[in-house]
């Protein structure tokens, strides 16, 4: 295990890093330690670069898995840091105050999942979804489709199929039949 | 219970304009706006011309592709990939393709390897092409753009003569490219980039030694060194700060270690040397496309052989792939759960901090008739910022 998987486990608890490639890692915190763990890895595992986070609706445990991904330009390295929180409560400290960028991040999590992180800036506002009224659109369990046709009316003459059926008879007609 | 509104931008920097009190006027650049760079928004707030507050809003292109690309086949999601970035739609196949690849434990031949890098750099250099005309355009300078599309449709000629398609070319595949370079195809893109070159000397001159520019764009939205890392700045933005990032080097995927170029950097760090940093990296692009021309392997697949993409399950797990697009730092966060769909892909976009938090804090004390001059200079794109 390298250092700064070690130091991660020793002071923040880090577990499960594992090397998927020679310059990409990951590794799960736990939600009370990801942003103390953060600032630690920003000031001193040089991990400076905040490349994106997003979240995964891990909805069969109940858990939403936010992820945080850094780069570290000296070495070289990419960290993913995963930490799960409860889908059913789903609230997260904020980072803005490490990273300028973080609020937006926290602001299209908060509308596409829920994920509240209170204190981060605008995180209220509407993002892309200007007007919506539905659930958080990005939750496993919803379901655009049925969304769709309960909100929306059909327009009259237009063809709908199955993509993936309708490519498989098209190109693949030895595979459909 | 609705909380009150907080700030990114520290209390004490922040203008607090009294709306109420008629020095201020409140005005909307976008969503549809020649200085604007796609469908997006800025709300200004001006006290005379000079922009003491900015928004930016997006949404006006979201069309969900996260949500359908989990709802979709692994191979049926190339059409919806490329159209996340329309000036460059080759960097999010190559992104995709390469996370599956990784993830399914699929080598591709040299061939491909090399024709994926003529294919990102003849991107790279088109969608320049389209900026730099936008960003003589913002300047009022109607010239350059005559021009400088006019050289990107023969790079479009090109990309169609190599792919079928124009705009989107879902070239670049899992396990390779969907075609070989047709016969004579190397020595049109030679013929291209002799007039390409020639056409950038004209604008070299015609727009770099313009009194105008020079005055309006030196000094435009500085941006210190020190906000790269506190901001995510990558690309061009960052490189014209004088910070030497750019990950055909950090990285080195595809071919490009096999090539031969330095980083270019710039120090002022405003829109002059961003725009002057961008064309020197055009004629780059030209250097490295005749350079691959020259070592690419003229024989050889160009496709590895694969099993019926509609039955595809790929392993369980997780990789985030990036390559540097003319913006930055463009990325794909894909999982897998073993299924034939993705579990979750989500797109990193260079815009993402470019358009939002980095123009906000620009925009502030901006001359409202360099706002889009500003924009420009950042080279930013809503689409890869809503998906």
């Amino acid at each position: 295990m390298n250092t700064t998987a070690s130091a991660l486990a020793e002071r923040y608890g880090a577990r499960n890093w594992h090397d998927q490639r020679p310059d990409l890692a990951s590794v799960v915190l736990d939600p009370s330690r990801l942003r103390d763990a953060l600032a630690w890895l920003r000031d001193f595992g040089g991990y400076k670069h905040l490349s994106f986070a997003t979240a995964i609706d891990n909805i069969e445990r109940n858990a939403f898995t936010l992820t945080y991904t850094l780069r570290n330009h000296e070495k070289g390295h990419s960290l993913i840091v995963h930490c799960d929180i409860d889908r059913g409560h789903p609230v997260m400290e904020s980072i803005h105050l490490l990273w300028e960028q973080a609020w937006t991040y926290q602001r299209e999590m908060r509308e596409w999942f829920g994920i509240d992180f209170p204190g981060s800036p605008r995180v209220d506002e509407e993002f892309v979804l200007e007007g919506w009224e539905g659930p958080p659109m990005m939750r496993r369990d919803f379901d655009s489709l049925e969304y769709s046709n309960a909100i929306y009316a059909e327009r009259p003459g237009r063809e709908t199929r199955d993509p993936a059926s309708y490519m498989k008879e098209k190109l693949y007609p030895e595979v459909a039949g | 219970m609705k909380r009150e509104k907080t700030h990114i931008i520290p209390p004490a920097e922040r203008a607090s304009p009294d709306l109420s009190s008629g020095k201020y006027l409140v005005m909307w650049q976008g969503p549809q706006h020649p200085g604007i760079t796609g469908n997006m928004s800025l709300r200004l707030v001006a006290e005379g011309d000079t922009v003491v507050d900015c928004e930016t809003h997006v949404g006006y292109l979201h069309r969900g592709f996260e949500k359908l690309m989990e709802r979709r086949l692994w191979m049926q999601n190339f059409p919806l990939v490329c159209r996340i970035a329309v000036p460059e739609p080759d960097f999010n196949e190559y992104c995709y393709a390469a996370a599956i690849e990784e993830l399914a434990g699929i080598q591709i031949p040299e061939k491909a390897v090399w024709l994926r890098t003529l294919s990102l750099e003849m991107m790279r250099l088109a969608s320049f092409l389209m900026w730099i005309g936008g960003q003589a355009g913002a300047f009022g300078h109607g010239t350059i753009i005559q021009w400088s599309v006019t050289m990107r449709d023969y790079v479009l000629d090109l990309f169609e003569e190599l792919t079928g398609g124009r705009i989107y070319h879902m070239y670049i595949i899992p396990g390779g490219v969907r075609s070989d370079v047709p016969k004579g195809f190397l020595r049109h893109v030679l013929e291209v980039l002799n007039v390409v070159e020639k056409n950038l000397d004209d604008i070299e001159l015609v727009m770099f030694h313009n009194a105008i520019f020079k005055l309006r764009a030196e000094g435009l939205g500085y941006i210190p060194k020190e906000w790269i890392d506190q901001y995510g700045i990558t690309g061009p933005n960052a490189r014209a700060a004088g910070v030497a990032r750019d990950l055909r080097k950090d990285w080195g995927y595809l071919a490009y270690p096999k090539l031969d170029f330095e980083i270019i950097l710039g120090t002022k760090s405003d829109a002059y040397e961003r725009s002057r940093l961008r064309l020197l990296e055009m004629y780059q692009c030209i250097n490295l496309l005749r350079q691959i021309i020259d070592a690419m392997p003229k024989e050889g697949s160009f496709k590895e052989k694969l099993p019926n993409p509609l039955h595809w399950k790929i392993p369980a797990g997780e990789t985030y792939v990036a390559a540097e697009c003319t913006r930055g730092e463009y990325g794909f966060y894909v999982v897998s759960d073993g299924s034939d769909k993705p579990r979750r892909v989500t797109v990193r976009g260079p815009s993402y901090t470019h358009a939002v938090s980095v123009m906000e804090r620009l925009a502030r004390g901006t001359n409202i008739a360099d706002i889009a001059g500003l924009m420009v200079s950042l080279h930013t794109y809503p689409p890869e910022i809503e998906r």
